[in-house]
């Protein structure tokens, strides 16, 4: 799970991760509030959304006066970002953060990332801040220190200060305030379960302090249960609706730009059932993983949920059953094609558990079902379909 | 006796009386594993479906002798009875739980060095040897004993794989699900070991996933290590990029997490690419024909 950056920023403040001072505003009359409660000449304009690049894409303006603060306010309040990571379609901008300036005197990259190979939370930092480390880390990896912490022995002091001189900070004050902010982000993002705590830039100011100038935190959905507090910063407006009321029946649910709907158990299978959809030169419309709970109102929720999607031209129906059963399955389907009137093609593949009983739901049901024998057969049918010519 | 389960796996449960514990308990019992009994704190003393129930796993351990556990424990305390497992010596234990907090799993991680315990998953399948043993959620009847074993990161998919290779009445040695989470306890070049040493097993199929490094780095292995030929299957090509988010991952891994570059890589390696799921059984055929 997402937050917003001023979220982010008010939880690191929490752990004691030096932040700017910053006002939320949802309207550009409390933007101009909030710079003049904070005081000073100097102010920086940022769009709250739910993705990196901001900046290039407008998000973020320096604003030199109140009149600038008003006028970069309603510029960016309500426009449609576009940036690397929101798609082509774009996020709208519902809320600010207005905070005041600061005289950087040199931007570093600081995040912290699960390392799936040594199963061990890992530290990089770099010297080359404020810029995509995607690129850093392809033209000059020598740049990005890493640095595993030892589970059991938590965030030491050798891992501040391997970090920090290994970015080239030399001031001894310095060095202490940034080993202070490192482990302040480590002992957050395992309190917190993050699973992506990401800095960039954190900066180092003609003051001498090092401060977090942008914040990208993620959270571990599996882990929400034991941080409410980290649930109430959901933002609805930034999440899927369709994918959101998956999410409440236990579907896995993401919408794609095709035109084959998928019912899938598993997420392999489905990964797998979209690849061979492909293959076949077919386009899936969704993945959508019933998972291994689903019951006979959650498979009919799963179809509403496909239907829904006008793009869709044909459904494949793929369960392998295993702690899924086929004819739970089977009269999920029949329930809904029955309910929802289903008018595109209907290709069902049945194997595993209860298969017998699950074909034997389908045949009596006298539904216009394509019946499919195994995966490839179930691939050639649905896209065959798709286009028209079952 | 294929690999790590057999005729001499006495198995025991962790949350066996909750119902998905004791429905997939009696299942295997069904399919002839020795089920021995299950674990629900607070209710040691009882017999639920004719089998004892004990409050400890070191008071199941010492009353039964099992050395297998299987966990059916709800996410927010699967990993402590992981780590009650590990404290227990428990030389193998099968961690059915979807949904395991990642910092869980780190903690449980750094425990299993240097135990005398083995974790396969957490969310998985389970793992199989037909005719012998089955531990886990897998629908035994697709399986049947053979020659070929199996290692995957997705449940259903490995179903897919054994019931194409049944089909073609190809049999299957073990076959082991090692879970589709970020922090897993058993991964591919584990399992690619053990094949590589058992008489029983002649080719091996690897099903992998987007995300991680875990198949290029079972790929290099393969090519310095391994004698018999793998066939592999890498699901998730159709996956739209940027859909996933936190690129500082795919830093750590070296970028070379698409399906592509892994389909690309293991190719290099010497293994016998499937580019559709459905061409796996067909192609372990090919291997075994060679």
């Amino acid at each position: 799970m997402n937050v917003h950056e001023y979220q982010a920023k008010s939880l690191m403040r929490e752990y004691g991760i030096s932040v700017l001072r910053g006002e939320v505003a949802k309207t550009v009359d409390e933007a101009v509030e909030g710079a003049k409660k904070l005081g000073g000449n100097v102010w920086v304009v940022k769009a709250q959304i739910h993705a990196g690049g901001r900046g290039k894409a407008g998000g973020v303006k320096v604003a030199k006066s109140l009149d600038e603060v008003k006028q970069y306010a309603s510029e960016i309040l309500g426009a449609t970002l576009v940036t690397h990571q929101t798609g082509p379609e774009g996020k709208k901008v519902l809320t600010l953060l207005v905070e005041e300036g600061c005289e950087i005197d040199h931007e570093y990259y600081a995040g912290l990332v699960l390392d799936r190979a040594t199963g061990k939370v890992t530290f990089m930092a770099s010297s080359e801040g404020g810029v995509e480390i995607e690129k850093v880390a392809e033209e000059t990896p020598e740049k990005i220190i890493k640095v595993a912490i030892d589970p059991a022995a938590g965030f030491t002091p050798m891992v501040g200060r391997k970090l920090a001189y290994g970015i080239g900070l030399k001031d001894k004050d310095q060095i202490k305030k940034a080993s202070s902010f490192f482990a302040g982000l480590y002992k957050m993002y395992m309190e917190k379960d993050c699973t992506i705590a990401e800095i960039n830039p954190m900066v180092t100011t003609k003051s001498g302090d090092v401060i977090a100038l942008d914040a990208k935190l993620n959270f571990d959905g599996n882990a929400l249960f034991r941080h409410p507090e980290i649930e109430e910063l959901r933002d609805p407006t930034e999440e899927s609706a369709k994918e959101l009321e998956a999410a409440r029946y236990g579907l896995s649910y993401i919408e794609l730009d095709g035109n084959i709907g998928c019912l899938v158990n598993g997420a392999g299978l489905a990964m797998g059932t979209m690849d061979i959809i492909k293959l076949h030169g077919g386009e899936p419309a969704n993945f959508l993983d019933v998972g291994g709970g689903a019951t006979k109102e959650t498979v009919q929720k799963a179809f509403t949920i496909i239907l829904s999607d006008p793009n869709v031209k044909a459904i494949l129906v793929n369960i392998f059953g295993g702690i899924m059963k086929c004819d739970i399955i089977a009269e999920g389907v029949v329930g809904a094609a029955k309910d929802l009137g289903v008018k595109v093609p209907l290709v069902v593949r049945l194997e595993g558990t209860n298969v017998a009983l699950g074909k034997k739901i389908l045949n009596e049901s006298d539904l216009d079902i394509i019946a499919a024998e195994d995966l490839a057969d179930a691939a050639s049918k649905v896209v065959a379909a798709a286009k028209g010519d079952a | 006796m294929a690999i790590l389960v057999g005729r001499d796996t006495k198995l025991i449960t962790v949350g066996y009386t909750g119902k998905q514990g004791t429905f997939h308990s009696l299942q295997s019992r069904d399919y002839g594993t020795n089920f021995v009994g299950g674990v629900t704190p607070g209710k040691g003393g009882m017999v639920h479906e004719g089998f004892p129930v004990f409050n400890t796993i070191a008071e199941a351990k010492a009353k039964t002798e099992c050395n297998a556990a299987m966990i059916f424990v709800p996410p927010p305390f699967a990993a402590d009875s992981i780590l009650e497992c590990i404290d227990s010596e428990i030389p193998l234990i099968i961690a059915i739980t979807e949904g395991i907090p990642i910092t869980d799993m780190i903690k449980v991680k750094a425990a299993l060095k240097g135990s005398k315990s083995r974790l396969i998953g957490p969310n998985c399948p389970g793992i199989i040897t037909p005719g012998e043993c089955k531990i886990g959620i897998m629908p035994g009847h697709i399986h049947m004993p053979g020659k070929v074993g199996v290692i995957s990161r997705s449940g259903t998919l490995t179903y897919e794989a054994v019931f194409q290779l049944t089909q073609r009445e190809i049999g299957q040695s073990t076959c082991v699900g090692i879970g589709g989470d970020p922090v897993n306890g058993t991964n591919f070049i584990d399992m690619l070991e053990l094949f590589e040493k058992d008489p029983d097993t002649e080719a091996v199929i690897m099903i992998g996933e987007i995300g991680g490094s875990a198949e290029t780095d079972a790929g290099r292995w393969i090519k310095k290590n391994m004698t018999k030929p793998v066939v592999s299957f890498i699901a998730g090509a159709s996956a739209p990029a940027g859909k996933r988010m936190g690129h500082a991952g795919a830093i750590i891994s070296g970028g070379d997490d698409t399906a592509e570059a892994k389909f690309k890589i293991l190719e290099e390696c010497g293994v016998t690419i499937a580019r559709s799921p459905a061409e796996l059984g067909e192609k372990v055929a090919q291997v075994l024909n060679k």
